[in-house]
């Protein structure tokens, strides 16, 4: 073979990798097609009424998805068990999102405008529910949306039932202060939530006489953290704040313990880490750091003990339950008391009578805020155990107000 | 002592470049295979290692094993790709490049439905999860062992090459495949030889990796650009060039980090790399032939 052609396939190959990996790792982002005239209405004419269950049972994400979708088919079996809602057994009509965002546009559309549904609840990343949005509004449908979120949005026919910033990042930063750390390393995954997370808390700190000493991103998926972990171990933070999402994490945390880092001296705060995470990781790794949601697996009230064990009967004893799937199974039950209090399946009705509603939920009380249809959940600190389970170490001791665009704090002012 | 810090970090960064680029060395570089299932046969080594954890207990023992067993298994996986698809394609290098390519995506899947989706994690033995101490420097033992690997392998490989009469006849094929055939050289089996020892080291790649990162069914596509980068850039076919490249690229990959963070660090490599293949096409080292083809 010549030089020529040699030097010829050479670049090709390395241009053709460059593309097609690429292609498999970007996330798509394409136009949805919502031709729809006017706003579609729920059927309830007959004796049930269907709503549309819509997540990724395949791709990516289905690990996580999956098990929302299990837990939100057991909050409807247990409704329809007690008698259904308004009288009518709910009737689940399944989508998968396919991991892709689009998909999950036109799939609510087709919930909505073909199967009529009352309501519609799924969606994980916020790439998702961005797609999901326009549809929702366009057909004056409602969406429940089960997972914690970066803030910053209040759509009017979209529920919030996961925690927004000010009900995790912001409790999370107050233990760490509480606990006397002062300076904080910010690493994370290179893209728009911890990038705006990390915003927030350089703000926070700013404000609150902490001092941030690095801030440090890697591409998603990126495996390679022996700059950063030795960075972390040169610069001795009090603590270290991870917002890295997805298989980062587990090379994260390989190389954070070769190097010797412990969570004893350099505590790291996770925001992605819930059970079933720490379970993929493995726990001989995580064991002693800490995490920040409203709920846990182990979360001490009576009504968790009921869920858990009605998750375990249906799905299986090795079955965890997280944060995600637990504000998904409290997100039928709203929908539940908003529909009786408004008596009647109107989107327009329904929603005007979501304010004030609250569920005594496996997290505790929660309650709805009309104002901007997020929930007040009370935030929990967890630490990790030698097992991967997590147990509490600090709650607010009541529920936090939902503030999803951070209007009650002084030092968020110059942020948006 | 924090350069020599940094300097370290670079040199096992650098190590995992190498160790992942070898397979493609003889692959890609003898063999004129654009084979992007590479990663997959990487992802192969590690999920070796999680099967052998169910047989071998011991978590050191199981690593050790699982290096020659890998080295088997994602030998095989890539003789059977060669014989069934690759054999059929050779002289249209374009065309191996999107039948991989399809074949990465449904190695992918086929772990997915084998093994699950959610990422497995194996047990790391004792003696490579702590830090040697030398003076204020801390070396991680599993980067340590991770670099051993790759001297090892590119020893081994390099021995092969040019100490036994199935390197020399690598190497007679490479450059000039008519003489040799004309000569007497069954090609077809230097050929299937050659793959199932640049797949089998992508199968040693992958046990080593299971020390850093996840394993999961999508693990082999973080790696696969830098492999090509190192290869290409290096100069296709040459070993050195890949030893060479390797370390650079991980050199400057981690003395950048440290400097303007990874994102912008990982841009720039490229830019390097870019202006490098384009003041010398054929890479740091080419490989002089008479062959008119």
């Amino acid at each position: 073979m010549s030089r020529q052609s040699t030097r010829r396939t050479a670049l090709t190959a390395l241009a053709a990798t460059v593309a097609l990996t690429l292609a498999a790792c970007g996330a798509k982002s394409g136009e949805t097609s919502t031709a729809t005239t006017a706003a579609a209405t729920a059927d309830t004419t007959g004796g049930t009424v269907k709503v549309g269950l819509l997540n990724s049972l395949s791709g990516t994400m289905a690990i996580s998805e999956v098990t929302v979708r299990d837990s939100l088919l057991l909050a409807v079996e247990q409704i329809n068990a007690s008698g259904g809602v308004l009288g009518k057994k709910i009737e689940p009509v399944s989508e998968d999102g396919a991991s892709d965002w689009p998909t999950f546009a036109e799939k609510a559309q087709k919930l909505i405008s073909v199967d009529k549904v009352a309501a519609t609840f799924g969606g994980w990343t916020s790439a998702s529910r961005k797609q999901m949005l326009p549809v929702f509004e366009k057909n004056k449908a409602l969406l429940f949306y089960p997972v914690q979120y970066e803030g910053l949005e209040a759509s009017p026919y979209i529920f919030y039932t996961g925690a927004t910033t000010n009900q995790q990042i912001i409790p999370a930063l107050d233990y760490l202060k509480g606990e006397g750390k002062k300076t904080l390393f910010l690493v994370g995954s290179d893209y728009v939530f911890p990038r705006t997370a990390n915003k927030e808390i350089r703000a926070y700190a700013e404000a609150n006489g902490m001092t941030v000493v690095d801030e440090q991103y890697k591409p998603l998926g990126n495996t390679e953290f022996s700059a950063i972990v030795d960075k972390i171990k040169s610069s001795k933070p009090d603590a270290v704040f991870n917002t890295l999402n997805g298989d980062s994490n587990v090379a994260f945390w390989k190389q954070y313990k070769s190097v010797g880092l412990e969570a004893a001296t350099t505590p790291v705060m996770s925001v992605s880490i819930a059970e079933e995470e720490a379970k993929a990781i493995g726990p001989q790794y995580l064991s002693g750091q800490l995490v920040a949601w409203n709920y846990y697996m182990t979360t001490d009230t009576p009504k968790n003990k009921e869920f858990v064990a009605a998750y375990k009967a249906k799905y299986g004893e090795d079955k965890p339950t997280s944060d995600p799937m637990e504000a998904a199974y409290v997100s039928v039950f709203l929908w539940k008391a908003m529909v009786e209090k408004a008596g009647s399946f109107d989107v327009e009705k329904v929603k005007a009578a979501a304010d004030g509603i609250t569920f005594d939920a496996p997290e505790g009380l929660v309650t709805v805020d009309g104002s901007n249809q997020h929930i007040a959940k009370t935030a929990r600190i967890g630490k990790i155990g030698d097992d991967g389970t997590i147990t509490e170490v600090w709650n607010s001791g009541k529920p936090i107000e939902p503030d999803p665009f951070l209007k009650t704090y002084d030092w968020a002012a110059g942020l948006s | 002592m924090a350069v020599l810090t940094q300097l370290f970090t670079g040199i096992s960064f650098g190590a995992v470049l190498l160790l992942v680029a070898l397979g493609l060395v003889l692959t890609f570089g003898q063999m004129n295979v654009i084979n992007m299932a590479h990663g997959e046969l990487i992802m192969a080594g590690a999920y070796t290692v999680y099967m052998l954890q169910k047989v071998v207990t011991s978590a050191g023992a199981s690593l050790l094993v699982a290096l020659p067993v890998a080295f088997v298994v994602s030998g095989l996986l890539g003789l059977a790709m060669e014989m069934l698809l690759l054999r059929r394609l050779y002289h249209r290098p374009l065309d191996t490049l999107l039948v991989t390519w399809g074949l990465s995506l449904v190695l992918q899947q086929a772990a997915r439905d084998l093994f699950g989706a959610p990422n497995k994690q194996t047990a790391a033995p004792e003696w490579l999860t702590g830090a040697v101490e030398v003076g204020a420097l801390t070396l991680p033992a599993s980067r340590l062992f991770i670099l051993a690997v790759a001297v090892v392998a590119v020893g081994g490989l390099s021995v092969a090459l040019t100490a036994t009469s199935l390197g020399r006849r690598i190497r007679a094929v490479v450059q000039n495949r008519n003489l040799a055939a004309t000569s007497g050289i069954p090609t077809a089996r230097v050929d299937r030889t050659t793959f199932f020892i640049g797949s089998g080291l992508a199968g040693v790649a992958g046990v080593a990796l299971t020390l850093l990162g996840a394993i999961g069914p999508s693990m082999g596509t973080s790696y696969i650009v830098d492999a090509f980068l190192v290869v290409v850039a290096g100069g296709v076919g040459r070993i050195q060039g890949a030893v060479v490249m390797a370390f650079v690229i991980g050199m400057l990959n981690a003395l950048l980090e440290y400097q303007v963070g990874a994102s912008v660090a990982k841009v720039l490599v490229f830019v390097a790399v870019v202006l490098f293949i384009q003041w010398r096409p054929q890479g740091l080292f080419t490989l002089r032939t008479r062959s008119l083809a």
